[in-house]
C-alpha cells in the first residue's frame, strides 16, 4: 500500500475515535447544564408532578449511561432525534407537521456552509496573496501596512467590523443589503448578494492569521541553502518566493487555513445575529437557551465533525505537499 | 591582458555581530585567468566561503563588502546594480555548494532545477536545456542519466546529488564556477568519483574555477594554483607543485605537517587477557530492517580500536548496541568478561558508568543553556555522588586534564567556546564518569586539521594516563593511521576485515579495504590521474562497484 494512503487511513480512524470521545464530552457537558428542558418550559411555578411527567415523557429520568447509548445508537443510524421544543409544540397543536432535528438543522447548516464557502473563496486567496507579497517586500512600508491592517481587523470585535461594513457598503453607499434575507427558492445571484456583507466581515476576521502564517512560513525558509542557491542562479526575487519558498511552506499554511475554515463554520454566531443570517449558529444559541438538548447535541457534534474533518484534510494536504511522502524512495 | 577573468583587489569584508561590524576578510587580492582553477584553502573561519561568494558579488545577510574592488570581465560587481548582477549569476558565474542535499530544492525534480537558470536567463529553451542536462549527467557518469533527472532530491544519493549540482552549474556554460567544499560531506570512495567528474568537465569546457576546501590533498588534485588563507588574510599563493614541495610560510608548513602525527601502535595484548569490551556475533535491526550481521571484535585495556567504513556501514549502530540504546536481536556484548544486559535500562549504574560516549557534533551534544561547570559537574554528581566543594574540585581536576583551566572556563556557556574547546568539554564530561571505555563517534571530523590533531593528542595522552580503552568510529583513514592500535573495517553491517594497524595498512587487503585505502587522496598532484589510470576504467562508479563485489 502507498505510504500516504496508509497514513490517511490511520488518521481517518483516529478522527473517528476523536469524534467518539467528543460525543461523550458533549453528552456529559450538556447534561451538566443547570436546569433542564422540563424546568425551562414550565417556569418557576411548575408543580413537581408536572416536571416529573415531562421528564418521563422525554426519557430524562433514565440513568445517564442508558441515555448516552440510546442517543449514540440513534446518531449512528442517522437519527438526530426530535426537538423537545417541537414535541412541546406538538402536544399543544395536536401532532401536525412534526419536524425532526435533522429537518430543522439541514437548511440552517446549508446556509452556514454557503456563507463559510463564500467567505473562504474570498479570504484564502486574499490572505495567501497578501502573505506572499508581504514576504516579497518584507520590512517595507507595504509589509508594515498589511500587518497593521490585518492585525487591526482581527483585534476588533466582529460586530464592530460588521457595522463598519454596513455603514460604508449599505448605508452611505447602498451597494449591498444590510440584512441577509434568505428565503426558500432564492436565486443564486440574490443569495450571493445577500451573503456578501457577512462574508466580507468574516474575511476581515480570518485574514490576519492566514496572511501572517504565510509570510512567516516563507520568510522562515529564506535562510535555507536552496534559497541561497536560487539567488546565486540569478532567479528573480518574485520567482524565488513563489517557486522556491512557497512550495515548501505549504504545511504550516494549510494547517492555519484549516483552523480558520473551521472557525468560519463554528464561530459565526455574532455575524449571523448582526445580519440576521439564518445559519446554524443562531439555531444553536436558541437551543441552548431553551435547553433543547437534542438540537444542542446535534449542533455540537456537527461542529466537532467539521473541526476533525478539516484538520484531517489539512494533514492529508500537508502530506501531499511533501515530496518525500508523495514520492517515496 | 585579455584572458583576465576575475580580479579582486584589496577586498575587505565585514560581518555584523551584535551592533558592530567585525572584519572577516582583511584586504585580499585574487586574480583568475580564463580557464584557470584556483584552490582556496584554510581552516574554518578563515573566510574562504565568504571570499568565494564575494567573487560572485554576493554576500550573505549580515555581511558586507566594505572595501576594495571586485571586477568580473570588466564589470565592477561592487557598483553594479542588483539587476546587472542577477543577469550574471547563474549565467556567467555559477556556484556549487557544500551540501547538495540541502542546496537542491526538495519540492522540485532535479531536471527542473537544472533547466531553471538557462530558461530564466534565456540561453536555452526548456527542451534544449533538458536534453543538455541529460547529456551532462551522462558526462558526469551519473547512473541512468536519462531518468535520474526526473527524480526528487531525496531519491538520489549524496554523491550523485553533488554531481547533479555540478551539472546544474554547467547548464549555461558559465565562465566561472565557485566550488565551495563540494566533496567535504562525502565518503572517500564517493569523493573520488565526484573529484574526477568535476575535473574532467572543467577541463572539457575550459571553465575557470575557484575551488574552496580545507583538504590539502584534494586541492592538490584540482587546482593550478593554491592560495592559503588564515583569519581573513592571505598567507601565501603559489603554483600547486611549488606549494606542495616547498611551502614558504610556517603556517602552511604546519598545515602540511598535520598528517604526520602518528603514535606507535601498542604491543598486542596477552592472548589470555580478558578484553574490556567484547562484541560477540551481534546482529541488530531497526524495526524489520537488519543493520548489523554477526559483528564480533574485542577491545583490550588501554587500546584503541578504530572502526572504519562508509556512511551506512553500521559503525554508529554498533556503538548504539554497545551502549544499550539499540538492544541487539542476537549475540552478546561483554564488559570485563561479564555479559551486559542488551537494554541500557536494565544495566546497573556501574555498568553504565564504565561506558561513555563522545559525539561528533560537540555543538549539539552540549546543552547551550548550561555553563561548563554544570555540564561537567552533572555526571560527576550522578556517578560519583560528590557534592559541593568536592564536586567543584573534581570538575577543576577534569578541566585540568583537558587543558582548559577551570578558573577561566568553568563559568562560560558552550557558545563562548571554539569548536575544539567544545569537543574537549565533551571529553571531560565522558571522563567525569571515570569510565574504562569511551566510544568516540567521529569526534574529529567536524574540526579543522590542526584542532583535530590537538584532540587526537589529548585523547592519546589521556589513554596513557588513565589506561582507557577507545572505540574510534571514523571514516577518515588518516585518523586511523595516527591513533589506532587495531582496525575493524565494516561494510553493509558486516565486519569485512580486522587486525593490527600495521597489518591493515600492508597488502594484501580485502578488496574493500583496498578500495577504501586507495581512495584517500594523497598530497601528490598526480595522485588522482595515476589512480584513475591504475584502476584503468573510465566509469569509476562501475569500477568501485565491481571491486566491492
Amino acid at each position: 500500500m502507498h505510504p500516504v494512503l496508509k497514513i490517511i487511513l490511520q488518521r481517518l480512524a483516529l478522527g473517528l475515535l476523536t469524534l467518539f470521545i467528543v460525543s461523550i464530552v458533549i453528552f456529559t457537558a450538556v447534561n451538566m447544564l443547570p436546569g433542564d428542558f422540563a424546568q425551562a418550559i414550565l417556569g418557576q411555578s411548575a408543580t413537581p408532578e408536572a416536571v416529573a411527567a415531562i421528564r418521563r415523557d422525554l426519557g430524562l429520568d433514565q440513568p445517564y449511561v442508558v441515555r448516552y447509548f440510546g442517543w449514540l445508537t440513534d446518531m449512528l443510524q442517522g437519527n438526530l432525534g426530535i426537538s423537545y421544543a417541537q414535541l412541546n409544540f406538538q402536544s399543544n397543536m395536536g401532532g401536525q407537521n412534526l419536524k425532526t432535528v435533522a429537518d430543522q438543522i439541514a437548511p440552517r447548516f446549508a446556509n452556514t456552509m454557503f456563507l463559510a464557502g463564500v467567505a473562504a473563496v474570498i479570504a484564502v486567496p486574499f490572505a495567501v496573496t497578501l502573505g506572499v507579497l508581504a514576504a516579497l517586500y518584507r520590512n517595507s512600508a507595504f509589509d508594515k501596512a498589511v500587518n497593521v491592517g490585518t492585525l487591526t481587523s482581527i483585534s476588533s470585535p466582529e460586530f464592530f467590523l460588521a457595522y463598519i461594513l454596513v455603514l460604508f457598503l449599505a448605508v452611505l453607499n447602498p451597494l449591498l443589503p444590510s440584512i441577509a434575507n434568505i428565503y426558500q427558492g432564492i436565486s443564486l445571484a440574490d443569495r450571493l448578494t445577500a451573503t456578501l456583507l457577512p462574508a466580507l466581515t468574516l474575511t476581515l476576521v480570518v485574514t490576519a492569521h492566514m496572511m501572517r502564517m504565510t509570510r512567516a512560513a516563507i520568510i522562515n525558509l529564506l535562510a535555507s541553502p536552496y534559497i541561497e542557491m536560487a539567488r546565486l542562479k540569478g532567479v528573480s526575487p518574485f520567482r524565488i518566493i513563489v517557486k522556491h519558498a512557497l512550495p515548501n511552506a505549504w504545511a504550516p499554511i494549510i494547517n492555519v487555513i484549516a483552523l480558520n475554515l473551521a472557525y468560519l463554520i463554528t464561530g459565526v454566531v455574532v455575524v449571523e445575529v448582526v445580519f440576521n443570517y439564518p445559519g446554524i449558529g443562531q439555531l444553536f444559541v436558541d437551543a441552548v437557551k431553551n435547553r433543547d438538548i437534542p438540537v444542542v447535541q446535534a449542533c455540537c457534534l456537527i461542529f466537532a465533525a467539521a473541526y476533525i474533518l478539516l484538520n484531517l484534510a489539512a494533514d492529508i494536504l500537508s502530506m501531499l505537499a511533501n515530496p518525500r511522502l508523495r514520492h517515496p524512495k | 591582458m585579455t584572458d583576465l577573468l576575475l580580479e579582486m583587489h584589496d577586498v575587505q569584508i565585514e560581518g555584523r555581530s551584535d551592533e558592530t561590524w567585525m572584519p572577516i576578510i582583511k584586504g585580499v587580492d585574487l586574480i583568475l585567468k580564463k580557464g584557470e582553477v584556483l584552490g582556496l584553502i584554510g581552516e574554518s573561519g578563515a573566510g574562504k566561503s565568504t571570499l568565494g561568494l564575494a567573487a560572485m558579488g554576493f554576500t550573505r545577510d549580515g555581511v558586507r563588502i566594505s572595501g576594495g574592488t571586485v571586477t568580473f570581465d570588466g564589470i565592477d560587481l561592487r557598483t553594479a546594480s542588483a539587476e546587472t548582477k542577477r543577469q550574471l549569476l547563474g549565467k556567467r558565474i555559477a556556484y556549487v555548494a557544500q551540501s547538495a542535499a540541502a542546496s537542491f530544492n526538495p519540492a522540485h525534480k532535479l531536471i527542473d532545477q537544472h533547466t531553471e537558470a538557462p530558461v530564466q536567463h534565456g540561453t536555452a529553451s526548456k527542451a534544449e536545456s533538458m536534453a543538455d542536462g541529460i547529456e551532462l549527467y551522462r558526462r558526469l557518469r551519473l547512473p541512468d542519466p536519462d531518468e535520474i533527472g526526473f527524480r526528487y532530491p531525496h531519491q538520489v544519493s549524496g554523491g550523485q546529488l553533488q554531481r547533479a549540482m555540478t551539472a546544474m552549474a554547467m547548464a549555461t556554460r558559465p565562465d566561472l564556477i565557485i566550488f565551495d567544499e563540494p566533496t567535504t560531506a562525502l565518503d572517500v570512495t564517493t569523493q573520488i568519483e565526484v573529484l574526477a567528474a568535476i575535473r574532467d568537465i572543467v577541463e572539457q569546457f575550459g571553465t575557470a574555477a575557484i575551488y574552496i576546501t580545507h583538504d590539502l590533498a584534494v586541492v592538490a588534485q584540482m587546482a593550478d594554483r593554491i592560495k592559503v588563507l588564515l583569519k581573513g588574510e592571505e598567507v601565501e599563493e603559489a603554483e600547486t607543485r611549488e606549494m606542495l614541495s616547498a611551502p614558504k610560510e610556517d603556517y602552511t608548513k604546519s598545515l602540511w605537517a598535520v598528517r604526520a602525527f602518528q603514535r606507535p601502535a601498542k604491543p598486542a595484548p596477552a592472548t589470555d587477557a580478558i578484553p574490556v569490551v567484547s562484541v560477540q556475533t551481534v546482529t541488530a535491526a531497526y524495526g524489520k530492517i537488519p543493520v548489523l550481521h554477526d559483528v564480533s571484535f574485542d577491545i583490550h585495556a588501554g587500546r584503541t580500536v578504530a572502526v572504519v567504513g562508509e556512511s551506512g556501514s553500521g559503525k554508529s549502530t554498533t556503538a548504539r548496541v554497545i551502549t544499550g540504546l539499540l538492544p541487539q536481536s542476537a549475540g552478546v556484548v561483554e564488559l570485563d568478561g561479564e555479559p551486559l544486559p542488551a537494554d541500557y535500562r536494565k544495566r546497573s549504574k556501574d555498568q553504565l558508568r564504565q561506558i561513555q560516549m563522545i559525539y561528533q557534533m560537540a555543538d549539539t551534544a552540549l546543552n547551550p543553556r548550561q555553563t561548563i561547570a554544570e555540564i561537567v559537574g552533572r555526571p560527576v554528581e550522578f556517578y560519583t555522588g560528590l557534592k559541593g566543594h568536592a564536586k567543584r574540585n573534581r570538575v577543576a581536576e577534569l578541566m585540568e586534564q583537558i587543558e582548559l583551566p577551570a578558573s577561566e572556563y568553568a563559568d562560560r556557556l558552550p557558545s563562548e567556546l571554539s569548536g575544539g574547546q567544545k569537543q574537549r568539554i565533551g571529553i571531560a564530561r565522558a571522563l567525569a564518569a571515570e569510565p574504562k571505555f569511551i566510544i568516540c563517534d567521529e569526534v574529529t571530523s567536524a574540526l579543522d586539521q590542526l584542532v583535530a590533531e590537538g584532540i587526537l593528542r589529548l585523547l592519546a595522552r589521556l589513554q596513557d594516563d588513565l589506561n582507557l580503552s577507545y572505540m574510534f568510529i571514523t571514516h577518515d583513514l588518516a585518523t586511523v593511521r595516527s591513533i589506532a592500535d587495531e582496525v575493524v573495517v565494516m561494510k553493509d553491517g558486516r565486519v569485512v576485515e580486522q587486525g593490527r594497524k600495521a597489518e591493515m595498512f600492508r597488502p594484501p587487503h580485502h578488496p574493500y579495504t583496498d578500495l577504501l585505502l586507495s581512495s584517500v587522496p594523497e598530497m601528490d598532484p598526480d595522485w588522482l590521474t595515476n589512480l584513475l589510470a591504475e584502476r584503468g576504467v573510465h566509469n569509476i562508479g562501475d569500477a568501485a562497484a565491481a571491486s566491492i563485489k
